[in-house]
């Protein structure tokens, strides 16, 4: 098996005596596409920039490419690009430009105009970086990310801010990255952002990681249960309800809502008595908990219980 | 590419948004030639007391004094700071780019558009105001702005490591520089000002660069004009900049 592209064991960091990561382990192999997802302040971008070679560390072991980003050389340098969180590009250059200079950096860098095509940018070739669009310059980005023709790429919350035609475009662009073979590493706290492009995730929440997994399972024992809610037809009290559903809903001002382990003898005994009463079961929505409440559910046991960034 | 090519390729970039950012082109290569066009016309003929020249001959030298240190120190620690603080050098630090390879680019740049200053400043000096271009001093004038040059390079590096956001620095550059003109006789003739006004400029480089410079020009200078004495100390506030830009000077924005 080929060795991992990145591999973290027992990585620490702390600021001025607090701790904002607090002991993980990563493995991401070559070619996934991988997305690290938590709340602001959970320990994201610190650990993704020491990932990155851009902080140093107070314990553990970390491995990308090969290398100790703590002592990144240019052969390193040239196997990884970036995208980071806040970049801005230089107003007085064209977009080609912008990727021409950053070609000049790598001992084999891919082709500009291919590049420009690469992320949707071939009609603003010659345009000046400062008319573009935010959605534009984010996509430069990846292209200055791309030019070193890097195996590694880095990219932190790349539609942050994006309305959402521009974060389909963007997405469509990293789903591309695939096709080239490239390995990513993306952070983001969009959920519909990890689902729509990781093969796999982790879920980072005060330091710690709390779930990894495929954007499918992540979730584990979660993924079994099922949300069910409904408002209470008119003229039933609570107490008129059947045994399964009365012994374990929540109702509130008339919605009425529950999990369960197995949905169907709840739903049978639901819909039977209604239609013996002869009542309908207004709102009814019976539906898997998302990867988004999932990571609600995740981040909100763990919140408070660490700072820093 | 080699050390050299990726400095030169630094350098073609680095020249190319000079020229083409306005703001910088005006305040850089304009400003000191309008200054020079008010200053050399309404001083033209006063005689500058106990120096013996013309106020067009003082001029030349003192208006040279402020494109050079506009063309560096201004130049550098007014765009570095706002260029780390929008994360361009966290990004270009990213890089195979060899930071020195950044570096000399910059430092490249800042040198291109001094010499283009010294070329404009000199030629408008003699065709417009008569004052002779140096021939005799050349070599201590060329040898003069090299390490002018250089150390106000330093000294650009040097502030935009101690500025901390980008609103602040064209604030704390030009309040450090912008005194220290006056003080040291690049808009008030050094006649007017009294002497302690200019043994406190003697403290600071811009005074000495002056002197080096103006002694070039002045056509009562007999031998090569190398003014040693005044080169040292600006060599040595050159040097103090280094060592502030390397312990200080950092790629990532403050936040």
């Amino acid at each position: 098996m080929a060795p991992p592209v990145i591999s973290v064991k027992g990585l620490r960091k702390s600021y001025d005596g607090l701790e904002a990561v607090r002991g993980i382990d990563l493995e991401i192999g070559a070619g996934e596409i991988f997305a690290f997802l938590g709340p602001n302040g959970a320990g994201k971008t610190t650990t993704v920039e020491i990932l990155e070679g851009y902080r140093t560390r107070n314990a553990g072991d970390v491995s990308v490419l090969g290398v100790d980003p703590q002592r990144p050389d240019r052969a390193w340098r040239n196997r990884v690009g970036f995208v980071l969180q806040e970049s801005r590009l230089v107003p007085e250059l064209t977009a080609r430009e912008a990727v021409e200079q950053y070609a000049g950096y790598y001992s084999s860098p891919r082709d500009s105009d291919e590049t420009l095509n690469l992320v949707g940018l071939s009609g603003k070739a010659n345009a000046r970086t400062s008319t573009l669009s935010g959605g534009q310059q984010r996509r430069l980005d990846v292209a200055l990310a791309l030019i070193g023709d890097p195996e590694l790429l880095f990219l932190d919350e790349p539609t942050t801010g994006f309305d959402p035609s521009a974060r389909r475009q963007a997405w469509d662009v990293i789903g591309g990255l695939r096709d080239l073979g490239k390995t990513v590493f993306l952070t983001t706290h969009y959920m519909d952002e990890a689902q729509a492009l990781a093969d796999r995730v982790a879920i980072i929440s005060a330091g710690l990681i709390v779930a990894t997994g495929s954007p499918e399972d992540v979730g584990g024992d979660r993924e079994g249960r099922t949300e069910i809610s409904f408002r209470l037809p008119a003229g039933v009290r609570s107490p008129d309800l059947p045994e399964l559903v009365r012994s374990r809903a929540r109702i509130d001002a008339g919605a009425v809502s529950m999990t369960a382990e197995d949905p169907v003898p709840v739903l049978r005994d639901l819909t039977v008595w209604a239609s013996e009463r002869g009542v309908g079961l207004p709102e009814l929505q019976v539906r898997r908990p998302s990867l988004e409440d999932i990571y609600l559910e995740l981040t909100r046991q763990s919140d408070g219980a660490g700072e820093g960034s | 590419m080699s050390g050299v090519a990726l400095v030169l390729h630094q350098f073609r970039f680095d020249q190319k948004i000079f020229w083409r950012d306005r703001a910088a082109v005006f305040f850089t290569a304009l400003l000191p030639l309008i200054f020079l066009f008010i200053l050399a016309s309404v001083f033209a003929n006063a005689e500058i007391s106990g120096l013996d020249v013309e106020g067009a001959t003082y001029y030349v030298p003192a208006i040279l004094t402020l494109a050079v240190i506009s063309a560096t120190t201004v130049k550098l620690a007014t765009n570095l700071p706002a260029e780390r603080e929008a994360g361009q050098l966290k990004r270009v630090r990213g890089t195979p780019l060899p930071p020195a390879a950044f570096v000399a680019g910059r430092v490249g740049n800042s040198l291109v558009i001094t010499a283009v200053m010294v070329v404009l400043v000199s030629v408008i000096g003699a065709i417009v105001y008569g004052v002779t271009i140096p021939t005799e001093t050349m070599p201590a004038l060329l040898v003069t702005l090299v390490v002018g040059a250089f150390s106000f390079s330093c000294l650009g590096f040097a502030l935009a490591a101690v500025i901390p956001t980008e609103d602040a620095a064209p604030a704390v550059t030009n309040a450090t520089v912008l005194p220290l003109y006056f003080l040291s006789g690049v808009f008030i003739p050094e006649d007017e000002l009294p002497n302690g006004v200019l043994s406190f400029a003697d403290a600071f480089p811009i005074r000495h660069f002056f002197e080096a410079l103006f002694a070039a020009w002045d056509p009562n200078t007999t031998g090569s004009g190398f003014e040693l004495g005044h080169l040292a100390v600006v060599a040595a506030w050159g040097l103090f900049g280094l060592v502030v830009a390397i312990r200080f000077f950092r790629w990532e924005p403050r936040r």
